[in-house]
């Protein structure tokens, strides 16, 4: 028996942090930004069913980058505790610091819990209050830690450099329409160049302090949006990003496996995990049986190795024969598959 | 807020229903799983009285009157028995007013909670059919005399017009024409309303419609409110129509009221319908 590997605190948290951040990577940003009524969220996200920022309670909003299912999940969560906790208590007694915390301890206890997956989302939760300066912005992380932005805050693929965008032209106090534009205008911004990002494939919405109804959650729609962004020169969609590339686009036709695209048509070409109880690396593919090592036997030279991975299609090599008994020659020129019945 | 982790249930997938999760969650919130020990616990708590309902091109309107009485004792005299149900519909209460006050709670947070989940609104016959609901499971209550009946009406954007809908305390749902009343005293003020309503009423035209009708209500029946003139309480009115809903504010009520009393010093019995 092999001894199970040891693995440091340090590399088992890294490696789960290296894991969640690429997981945040492939999608795109969402910019949160503070202006003169309120709060504001701006996300390019082409769906138009799949929301990035949505509604918690009144003054409280939430906006997430990541696997859709697992920030869907926080939010539904989010309206529950918020809806529970308006309705044994009072709609004032819901606050954005409480949801941040509920949050906070959920991601925290899943990331450095052995058992589960960490989550692959950062999320914004913010409130706003009857003054600007009552107005919360809070940043979660995949591993639990609770930041409180201010001004503005970007999370997602391209966060670095969409917030050195912001730092440059971010201006507090700012009107809705400049506040948009500001923040489309970071959202198009790459270190090559700059992008009109087209209105329809803009996601936005603001909790506006103004609104005479109690929910102060609010979406700009299209027709809005285009007013308000009129005159930017040619739109220009971006390319197709790792987020939604995948989803619905039916099986590829790609002669390589991919790991990372369950819908190839290829397989094989991808080493089986190690052994989940002991941890040993695999040292066959699960075809050949165990017995065996994983050496052909000198009298078939030129047959594959049961360690190399067959290519698709091809009839798995014969299982190794064991070792030819004396006084029984071989078979010359033929391998020796055990016959079947009937053939001569 | 609670320090913790969010439990499991509050990440299951599941129910866009409120009530539903309420149920599964915390039942001691849900006014339905409380048992009542046997008896007739009627004469306990203040009543809600009359509540009115009228539609008109391009809305609905509901007004209630501000009485809450127990037995022969007036509870309260500005009582609110008129509430916004979400943006496009309001429900107003009579029966039981602490029930009910709670029952409106839990429908408006309903109405949300699935508006939230979901990111649609529900339709107006869903929204009717989950107050039904509501109702029914108050059923063990009723029967003990605490009863509620609401009156609910909204605008269908689907169908681009106000509508009204009646309930029975079994939880049956009722659409009504035009126009409806619950409450003691509803009788007058239906009665009122047969001769006052027409089909070509502004919005102005039905809210003062509807006052009158509260006005005739108070006038035969003892548990339902009048204008209040020395206090300044009038009835509290909601008007709704595709730009959403909201509440008439007290100084325009309170003009119609005082033009509606101006007219009832010349004749107390209200306008005269024709005969023929």
């Amino acid at each position: 028996m092999s001894m199970p590997f040891y693995v440091s605190p340090e590399q088992l948290m890294k490696d789960r942090a290296d894991f969640a951040r690429k997981g945040i990577a492939r999608g795109r940003s969402v910019v949160a930004l503070q202006y003169a009524d309120g709060v504001l969220f701006v996300s390019e996200n082409p769906s138009q069913a799949l929301h990035k920022v949505s509604e918690i309670y009144d003054r409280i909003a939430f906006a997430a980058v990541g696997r859709y299912n697992e920030f869907e999940n926080l939010r539904i969560a989010g309206v529950r505790l918020a809806d529970m906790r308006g309705y044994a208590y009072d709609r004032r007694d819901v606050t954005g610091r409480g949801l941040a915390n509920a949050y906070a301890q959920t991601l925290g206890t899943i990331f450095s819990s052995g058992g589960e997956k960490p989550y692959e989302v950062e999320i914004f939760v913010a409130e706003i209050g009857d003054a600007p300066a009552d107005d919360q912005l809070y940043r979660l992380t995949y591993d639990g830690q609770v930041a409180d932005e201010h001004g503005f805050a970007v999370m997602g693929g391209a966060a670095d450099v969409v917030a050195a965008h912001l730092t440059e032209h971010y201006v507090e106090g700012a009107s809705l329409e400049d506040a948009v534009r500001c923040a489309v205008r970071a959202l198009g911004h790459s270190e090559t160049d700059d992008r009109v990002i087209p209105a329809r494939d803009l996601e936005v919405a603001v909790l506006d302090r103004t609104r005479t109804q109690p929910r102060k959650f609010m979406r700009l729609r299209e027709a809005r949006l285009a007013e308000i962004l009129a005159d930017r020169g040619p739109e220009q969609a971006d390319a197709a990003a790792p987020e939604d590339a995948l989803a619905g686009a039916g099986p590829r036709q790609s002669a390589t496996d991919d790991p990372a695209d369950p819908t190839d048509q290829v397989s094989g070409g991808t080493p089986p995990l190690e052994d989940p109880v002991t941890g040993e690396p695999p040292v066959a593919p699960p075809v050949a049986p165990p017995v065996v090592p994983p050496v052909a036997p000198p009298s078939q030279p030129g047959e594959r190795t049961p360690t190399d991975p067959a290519a698709p299609g091809e009839p798995r090599p014969p299982a190794p024969q064991p070792p030819t008994q004396p006084g029984q020659p071989p078979a010359p020129g033929l391998p020796s598959p055990p016959s079947e019945p009937g053939e001569a | 807020m609670s320090e913790s982790r969010l439990p499991t249930s509050f990440m299951t997938p599941g129910t866009s229903s409120f009530t539903d999760f309420l149920g599964a969650q915390a039942p001691d919130l849900l006014p339905s799983r409380r048992a009542v020990p046997p008896g007739d616990a009627g004469d306990l708590a203040p009543h809600g009285t009359t509540i009115v309902a009228a539609t008109f091109d391009g809305g609905v309107v509901m007004a209630g009157d501000r009485r809450a009485t127990m037995g022969n004792i007036i509870a309260q005299r500005d009582i609110e028995k008129v509430f916004p149900a979400d943006e496009y519909s309001v429900v107003g209460i009579a029966g039981t007013a602490g029930l009910a006050v709670e029952m409106v709670r839990l429908f408006q947070t309903e109405l949300e909670h699935y508006e939230k989940i979901e990111g649609t609104t529900l339709s107006m016959d869903g929204k009717a059919n989950r107050l039904a609901a509501l109702i029914r499971a108050n059923l063990g209550l009723a029967m003990q005399g605490l009863a509620v009946v609401p009156l609910f009406a909204g605008y269908d954007l689907a169908a681009g017009g106000g509508r009204i809908f009646s309930y029975d305390v079994t939880g049956g749902r009722y659409e009504e024409t035009a126009f409806h009343s619950v409450g003691s005293g509803s009788l007058f003020a239906r009665g009122s309303l047969k001769k006052l309503y027409r089909e070509d009423l502004d919005a102005e035209g039905a809210v003062t419609a509807v006052i009158q009708a509260l006005y005739d209500a108070a006038d035969d029946d003892s548990a339902t409110g009048g204008p209040d003139l020395t206090r300044r309480i009038f009835p509290v009115v909601h008007v709704i129509t595709a730009d959403g809903g909201r509440r008439m504010p007290d100084d325009e009520v309170s003009a119609i009221a005082d033009r509606m009393i101006a007219s009832r010093m010349r004749r107390p019995d209200g306008p005269a319908a024709e005969l023929v």
